[in-house]
C-alpha cells in the first residue's frame, strides 16, 4: 500500500471519527429538543437538520463555502482577524462531514426518544428529577439503541462523504484526500488496483457499519 | 387502502409526464467534442459557425481537463474529436491506438500566468514573492491530470521553487476550477493560461507571466478518435480550426498560432 493510500485512509478515519463525535454533541440534544418541545421555529429547525440528506452534496458543500469561504458570512470575518480560512484544510472535511451525516443521527435519535414511554419521564418529575436529569437518566438511557445505531449510520456516512468534501475542503493529496476522493482521482488517473483495493476497503467497512446498526436497531424495536 | 391525496397525485402526474419530455431526440448526425476546458469559448464559437453551415449537424461538448477526458475516451466515451490542452494525453491515446494518428494536428499555442484577486494587496511581481508569507494558498491544476498543473510543476521544478512551495498548493481538477479558486478570493494566487484570466478580468487580475524558457510550450493537439463513425466531419472541424477563419477566432480569443513544424 502507498503512502496516499494510507494517508487517504488514516485521514478518512479521523475525519469520520471527529464528525462523529461532533454528532453526538450537536446531534442528541437536537434530536431531543426536536422529539420532546413544541417551540417557535421547531419546523424550521427540522428542516434545516433535514436539508443534507435530500439536496445534492454539491450543494450543502456550496452553502458551505458560502458561510465559511474567505469571502463566507463567518468566514470573511474569521479571515480579517487571523489571516486563516477553513476552507482547503482537513478541519473542512470535518465540517462537511458533520453537517451531512447529522441527519441521519437526528432522524434515528429523534425516532427513539419519541418511542419512550411519556408515562417514565412523568414519574421522574413527580419523583423530583428536573427535566435535564430526567432526560440524562431516564430518557435517553431509554433511548439508547436507537441513538447508538444512528451513530454508527453518521459515522458511516461520514466515512464516504465526497461531494460538500470536495467542495469545502478540496482534493489535496496528503491533506484532505480521504478515500472517497482517493478512489475519484485513482480512477481518473487510471490506477485501477489502488482505486479497487479503497473500494474493497470502504465496502468491507460499510458492511460492518451496516451490520452494526442493524443489530442495535434490533435491539432497539 | 388510503386515498392518495390529490395534491400528490398531481405533482405525481406532472413528474411522470416531464420525465418524458426533454429528451433530445438523437440527430442523425450528432458529434461529440471532448474539449480542454481552456478551448470552451473557441471550441463553442467555431462549432456555431460549424453547424450553421451544415443543415442536420449537431455538435455536443465535453469538457473537462485534458487528463480525465483522456481517460474517458480509453475506458470507451463515445467521442468524435478530441481537442487537448498538451501533447501528453494525446501521445498517450495515439500509444494505445485510440486516435487517428494522420488526423494529429497543432491549432493553438497558450502561455501561463499567475493570477490573483482582483482585490488582492498582495505583490506578486517575481516567483520568488510566492514564498512570502503573506501568500498563504496557490491553486494549480492537479498535476496527475491537468495540463496546466504539469507546466505549472514544470516551471515551478525549473525556478527551484517546487519543494518550497508544496504546503501553499491547493489542487483544482481543471484550469477554470483553479480560476475560479481565484476568482472567489479562496487562495492568494493561481496558475492558468493567459486566455483563461481574460475571462474573469473582474475577478482576477494578471500578476506575473512566467519566464517561458522554464516550461515547455503549452500546445494544443486535436485528432479524430479511432471510433468515430462521423470521420469526415470530425476531420471537417479539424480544418476550421487551422483555416484563416479559425485561427481569426482563436487569436481574438487570446490564443498564439501554433508553433511551425509542431505535432
Amino acid at each position: 500500500m502507498t503512502d496516499e493510500t494510507l494517508s487517504a485512509l488514516a485521514l478518512s478515519v479521523r475525519v469520520a471519527v471527529l464528525a462523529t463525535l461532533a454528532n453526538a454533541f450537536v446531534g442528541i440534544p437536537l434530536a431531543y429538543v426536536l422529539a420532546r418541545r413544541r417551540f417557535r421555529g421547531r419546523a424550521l429547525l427540522d428542516l434545516l437538520v433535514t436539508l443534507p440528506l435530500v439536496l445534492p452534496p454539491t450543494v450543502t458543500g456550496y452553502y458551505l463555502i458560502v458561510l465559511l469561504g474567505r469571502r463566507g458570512w463567518l468566514g470573511a470575518p474569521v479571515y480579517a482577524a487571523t489571516g486563516w480560512s477553513i476552507a482547503f484544510t482537513w478541519y473542512a472535511a470535518v465540517v462537511a462531514a458533520t453537517v451531512m451525516a447529522l441527519p441521519l443521527l437526528v432522524r434515528t435519535a429523534r425516532a427513539a426518544i419519541e418511542s419512550v414511554d411519556r408515562d417514565l419521564e412523568k414519574a421522574a418529575w413527580t419523583l423530583g428529577r428536573s427535566e435535564w436529569r430526567t432526560a440524562l437518566e431516564v430518557t435517553l438511557p431509554l433511548a439508547r439503541n436507537g441513538i447508538l445505531a444512528g451513530l454508527v449510520l453518521a459515522f458511516a456516512r461520514a466515512l464516504g462523504e465526497f461531494g460538500a468534501t470536495l467542495m469545502l475542503a478540496g482534493n489535496i493529496p496528503g491533506r484532505t484526500t480521504t478515500v472517497p476522493l482517493a478512489i475519484y482521482t485513482a480512477v481518473q488517473t487510471g490506477e485501477e488496483t489502488m482505486a479497487l483495493a479503497l473500494v474493497a476497503i470502504l465496502t468491507v467497512l460499510s458492511c460492518l457499519v451496516l451490520v452494526v446498526a442493524g443489530r442495535l436497531g434490533a435491539r432497539a424495536a | 387502502m388510503r386515498r392518495v391525496p390529490p395534491s400528490l397525485a398531481i405533482i405525481g402526474v406532472a413528474l411522470a409526464t416531464l420525465s418524458l419530455t426533454g429528451i433530445p431526440a438523437r440527430s442523425a448526425q450528432e458529434l461529440t467534442f471532448s474539449v480542454a476546458i481552456s478551448m470552451k469559448e473557441a471550441t463553442e464559437e467555431l462549432g456555431r459557425r460549424f453547424m450553421q453551415s451544415r443543415a442536420g449537424v449537431v455538435l455536443r461538448y465535453n469538457f473537462g481537463s485534458s487528463g480525465e477526458l483522456q481517460k474517458q475516451i480509453e475506458a470507451g466515451a463515445p467521442v468524435d474529436l478530441f481537442l487537448s490542452a498538451a501533447p501528453r494525453q494525446m501521445d498517450e491515446l495515439e500509444k494505445k491506438g485510440l486516435i487517428v494518428p494522420a488526423t494529429r494536428r497543432v491549432f493553438a499555442r497558450n502561455v501561463l500566468t499567475i493570477v490573483k484577486p482582483a482585490t488582492s494587496t498582495i505583490d506578486i511581481a517575481k516567483p520568488t514573492d510566492l514564498l512570502e508569507p503573506r501568500v498563504t494558498k496557490i491553486v494549480i491544476g492537479n498535476p496527475r491530470t491537468v495540463p496546466v498543473g504539469q507546466y505549472a510543476e514544470e516551471s515551478l521544478r525549473a525556478l527551484g521553487l517546487w519543494d518550497k512551495l508544496q504546503r501553499k498548493l491547493v489542487f483544482a481538477e481543471n484550469v477554470r476550477q483553479a480560476l475560479d479558486y481565484v476568482a472567489r478570493g479562496e487562495v492568494d494566487a493561481g496558475f492558468v493560461y493567459s486566455t483563461d484570466s481574460a475571462i474573469r478580468r473582474r475577478d482576477v487580475k494578471e500578476a506575473l507571466r512566467l519566464p517561458e524558457d522554464t516550461y515547455r510550450p503549452v500546445t494544443y493537439p486535436v485528432a479524430v478518435v479511432k471510433d468515430t463513425r462521423h470521420a469526415a466531419l470530425a476531420s471537417a472541424f479539424i480544418d476550421l480550426l487551422l483555416s484563416p477563419e479559425g485561427q481569426q477566432v482563436l487569436a481574438r480569443l487570446g490564443f498564439l498560432p501554433p508553433p511551425p513544424g509542431a505535432r
